[in-house]
């Protein structure tokens, strides 16, 4: 049995750099990452038979029911090879799939010698692995193609081990066939890991330098910190001090996963484990940040990595005004364990007090969002996301707009925007659906190269704002969900942009402000004013809905006033009925919002802000939920 | 003096139309004969014995008005009613110019019928004339002839009713605007003094809403019935009638002194099934079902079902939202500052007759009476 149980395997903190290979998993959503996961858990019995669950090592709620991993994980497998049936010590580094994530990727790499890369042979490689794939080779670590669900009636191996071999310049035979569904080709796999990936090197001796690679808040044990040990120890004797503040730490625990957090002496030289000092806040044990000892601090810091930028934005506010400290504290609560999310408070005439947002991208401002509700109990409007621009006006002022309410007024000598080197892998049949809505979208071609037969890479240059507005759903609909998408920010370039206001009755609507491309003014007035009209009830007087950029109308409507609002009726038993109906009423006018004089029920702005496709996400959970 | 208006409700219909949500039952749904004479004497015994036990009860000692509405009053003995009338006058003190008033159908009353109505006391009868057009008619599942309508009014003004209403409806499905002009025109040329005109509404739990729900019956929409309101509200100015409700019009002193008192906050006994009373701030209400009722009426004399006091908040509520349907409206003092405030951009809008508003009472102009529920919320949310 090349299984070792856990008291008998190497320990950590004794265990030998030669007998340790640190690897992750690089693969798509729905390529079976995480099935392997279980798999290999299984396998070398870490986990026992009965206590084991689907998705395992995903601990949040919404990582299981979207099928995705939001933070990285690292396990310690012991395994004794059956290829020269010595011991091991296997770190399995869980890694995020999504784009919105590659900073998590890139950190966890950096953690590595060597990296697994799944893909389903009935899907072959998608545009997300691609780009994790690439950065994996630019830090050097060894990968291993490995083909998942072989069992798959529609599994195509054969072709998709030639598309792999061509990317990374192997054999196609050199692909291992895996069923993480059956555990076919799993004890190989491992035992290949133990063979390909290289040992860490590390100097024992020398002043302990460890990485961070990953930093999560816990209720009850504050930060939990994450590190691959480069040089030296680290033990529950020493002080810590953080490279980065010079800030001292007491050690309290250290430990590694496996999968349950099992306490040791200490970690050696290429060992992944975690610390916990009881900081409180993940931006004081910071991601990227090398932890040396306070008696004997290392004097160079090991490369670190940027902080990820926030590139979308969006205001987030509570339906009930009255929950805006509950939302504040929520947010609180979430960036201790995201350091990635950026905040600030933010007030809207229309909307009340909030908070404008700055994420990653798509996914992590869902998911943000998604966390806040489902774990404060809160209800939310979300604003529109928009990108970040730079507006250079007319005295040569530069100015950073997050928010369009931002947007200077008088005269602007130019916009920038980001711009982003987006990566489109699909069937050749969409190549020209694909460049049609790219075109669409102000995208410029860069190249287009044939992975297989079949199957072309494409890469443009677009603006992200035109990624932030559906593009991902208009590029899923129109290739029937084959094609991928990645894309990476390479800097901002000058756009032609207006800032479009939206007026009721002559007043400005600061949710419904858009930044949008001079083309797309007119259409976005026109939907906008047409969605208002539906939203918002008659009132006793006509309502004009206007569409302007600066002084100039593009766009309007109008809600013609309402004639009749009286019953007819009001006798003996009518009475009562009705003064109970008038009280009713009052909780409905509780949800309005005043704008000028008109009153517009907040369902209104919720529904003016929210894209048909987000409708019919939440229409698809509401039944979910029946 | 103490008053007591009665509200008597008589819960049997020959048979239910569509748009009726009144508690009212048919022989067929409560088992019962068809020759409801036997009926008649039973329940009116009933009546009688609430009558007793609301003297019991209440202080008061004049009665203005009694109000006989259904339901179909007229499907009991005229006699009968009479019973009602004397036993009230007994037991209480009948106003000497007191109003008497009984609901009726013009399909099913007689010449004979009328004379005995006059005879046992009743001096001012409400005919639901509803339309002058059969299609429309028959779309509210009425199914008189409209001709029945003049003789019916011709022949109270003979038998010596003094005052003679009639009831129309307008907004029903397939019903134009020539339509309801026709009814306008028809039900002027007939010997009354008052007209109530009810925009159709359509109540959860009837046959229409049904209809409606199911998308079988699609009503006329909002801005149609607005205007058949105010074509009707030129054309009874013009003949004479002065509008003094949203939805009630007479000629000068022919106003329905009854429903007055709902809408003043006077007191009011409601005897018979599912009636309701409002007595110094208490609004208390009947068992809905003529059998309940009667076993009830039968145990103690009393049939309540259920009450509610208000507080003095609700009160102000209800007071508002009756008062400013009527022609007096409300008075400006009796409103807040700021409730005052809240009803500037009506005023301005031409939505409050800006006459009465400075000479201190808020009053609905034309466009305003549309809209008073939205007024009321204004003044009250």
């Amino acid at each position: 049995m090349p299984a070792i149980p856990l008291a008998k395997a190497p320990q950590p903190s004794l265990t030998d750099p030669a007998q340790i290979r640190n690897f992750c998993i690089i693969a798509h959503i729905d390529h079976g990452k995480s099935t392997l996961a279980d798999r290999m858990l299984g396998i070398t019995e870490v986990v026992e038979q009965r206590n084991m669950r689907a998705q395992y090592l995903d601990r949040m709620d919404i990582e299981r029911e979207r099928g995705i991993t939001i933070k990285s994980q690292a396990v310690r497998l012991p395994w004794r090879s059956g290829i020269d049936n010595q011991e091991y010590i296997l770190n399995m580094i869980d890694t995020p799939g999504h784009v919105d994530f590659t900073y998590e990727v890139s950190r966890s790499l950096a953690a590595c010698e060597g990296a697994v890369l799944l893909v389903d042979c009935a899907q072959g490689i998608e545009a997300q692995t691609l780009a994790n794939l690439y950065l994996a080779m630019e830090n050097n670590l060894t990968i291993i193609p490995v083909l998942n669900k072989i069992d798959l009636p529609a599994a195509q191996p054969e072709k998709f081990a030639e598309e792999l071999a061509k990317l990374i310049g192997c054999e196609p035979e050199d692909c291992l066939r895996v069923s993480g569904k059956t555990g076919a080709g799993v004890t190989e796999l491992l035992d290949q890991i133990v063979k390909q990936i290289p040992a860490p090197v590390g100097d024992a001796n020398a002043a302990t330098r460890a990485l961070i690679f990953d930093s999560v808040y816990d209720t009850y044990r504050g930060v939990v910190t994450y590190v691959r040990v480069i040089d030296g120890h680290l033990s529950t004797r020493d002080q810590i001090q953080m490279f980065s503040t010079g800030v001292r730490h007491e050690m309290l625990e250290v430990g590694v996963i496996s999968p349950e957090p099992v306490v040791s002496k200490g970690l050696g030289v290429g060992e992944v484990g975690y610390v916990i000092t009881g900081v409180k806040d993940v931006r004081q044990s910071r991601v990227g940040d090398t932890i040396t000892t306070y008696n004997n601090p290392a004097k160079v810091a090991l490369a670190g990595y940027k902080d990820p930028r926030p590139m979308v934005f969006s205001g987030l506010f509570p339906i009930d005004g009255a929950d805006f400290p509950l939302l504040r504290e929520a947010l609180d609560k979430l960036q201790l364990n995201d350091a990635a999310l950026v905040y600030e408070p933010e007030s809207s005439a229309a909307l009340g007090f909030g908070f404008r947002c700055g994420f990653l991208g798509l996914l992590h401002m869902e998911i943000v969002r998604e966390r806040l509700e489902r774990e404060s109990n809160l209800t939310l409007i979300s604003t529109a996301p928009n990108v970040v621009y730079t507006v250079t006006t007319g005295d040569g002022t530069i100015l950073t707009v997050t928010n369009p309410s931002e947007y200077p007024e008088g005269k602007i000598e130019k916009v920038e925007e980001p711009i982003v080197r987006a990566t489109v892998l699909a069937p050749s049949e969409f190549i020209g659906t694909i460049m049609e809505l790219c075109q669409e979208r102000r995208g410029v071609l860069l190249g287009m190269d044939y992975l297989s037969e079949d199957r072309v890479e494409i890469r443009y240059t677009l603006p992200l704002a035109e990624i932030v507005f559906d593009f991902f759903d208009q590029l899923k609909s129109r290739t029937r969900g084959y094609a991928s998408l990645d894309y990476e920010p390479i800097g901002e370039a000058e756009g032609d942009l207006v800032k479009v206001d939206i007026l009721l009755q002559g007043e400005k609507v600061d949710a419904f402000s858009a930044i949008v491309h001079k083309d797309k003014a007119y259409t976005y007035g026109t939907m906008m004013t047409g969605k208002l009209r539906e939203l918002i009830p008659r009132q006793q007087f006509e309502i004009p809905i206007q569409a302007a950029i600066g002084g100039r109308i593009i766009a309007r409507e109008s809600i013609r006033a309402i004639r009749k609002d009286v019953l007819a009726k009001c006798y003996g038993g009518d009475i009562s009925r009705k003064r109970k109906l008038l009280e009713k009423q009052k909780e409905g006018k509780k949800r309005m919002k005043m704008v000028g004089r008109v009153e517009v029920p907040q369902e209104a702005f919720v529904a003016a802000l929210t894209t048909d496709a987000d409708i019919d996400k939440a229409k698809a959970k509401a039944k979910e939920r029946e | 003096m103490n008053t007591l208006a009665f509200y008597v409700h008589i819960p049997y219909c020959v048979r239910r139309c569509g748009y009726c949500d009144f508690n009212t039952y048919t022989p067929a749904e409560l088992s019962i004969s068809s020759d409801l004479s036997a009926t008649s004497r039973s329940y009116i015994d009933l009546l009688l014995r609430e009558i007793e036990f609301a003297h019991e009860t209440s202080t008061a000692t004049l009665v203005p008005t009694i109000f006989f509405g259904g339901g179909t009053p007229t499907l009991m003995e005229s006699s009968d009613l009479g019973r009602v009338i004397s036993e009230i006058a007994s037991k209480f003190q009948l106003a000497p110019n007191a109003e008497i008033t009984t609901e009726a159908n013009p399909d099913t009353v007689t010449r004979e019928k009328l004379e005995q109505l006059r005879a046992v006391g009743f001096n001012r009868i409400s005919f639901g004339m509803q339309s002058a057009v059969p299609h429309v008619l028959q779309a509210l599942d009425r199914t008189h002839n409209p001709e029945n309508v003049f003789k019916a009014t011709t022949w109270a003004c003979e038998v010596g009713f003094e005052e003679v209403s009639v009831d129309l409806i307008y907004g029903t499905a397939g019903e134009s605007i020539a339509d309801w002009e026709a009814s306008v025109d028809t039900a002027l040329a007939l010997p009354i003094t008052h007209i109530s005109a009810y925009a159709l509404i359509v109540e959860n739990g009837t046959k229409l809403g049904a209809q409606v729900k199911r998308g079988e019956v699609i009503m006329p929409d909002d801005d149609q019935t607005a205007d058949k309101y105010l074509l009707a509200d030129e054309k009874f100015s013009a003949a004479g009638f002065n509008w003094y409700e949203l939805s009630n019009w007479s000629k000068p002193g022919s106003e329905s002194r009854h429903n007055l008192a709902y809408w003043n906050g006077d007191n009011w006994w409601g005897a018979g099934a599912g009636a309701h009373s409002h007595i110094d701030g208490r609004r208390f209400w009947n068992v809905k079902h003529p059998a309940a009722y009667g076993q009830k009426v039968l145990e103690s004399g009393n049939p309540m079902h259920e009450q509610e006091i208000l507080t003095a908040q609700e009160a102000r509520s209800e007071e508002i939202m009756l008062q400013i349907r009527l022609v007096t409206g409300l008075q400006r003092a009796s409103l807040s500052e700021n409730e005052q405030r809240s009803l500037s951009s009506f005023l301005t809008d031409g939505f409050l007759d800006g006459e009465a508003w400075a000479r201190g009472a808020v009053v609905l102009s034309k466009a305003g009476r549309l809209i008073a529920d939205r007024i009321v919320r204004e003044i009250l949310l």
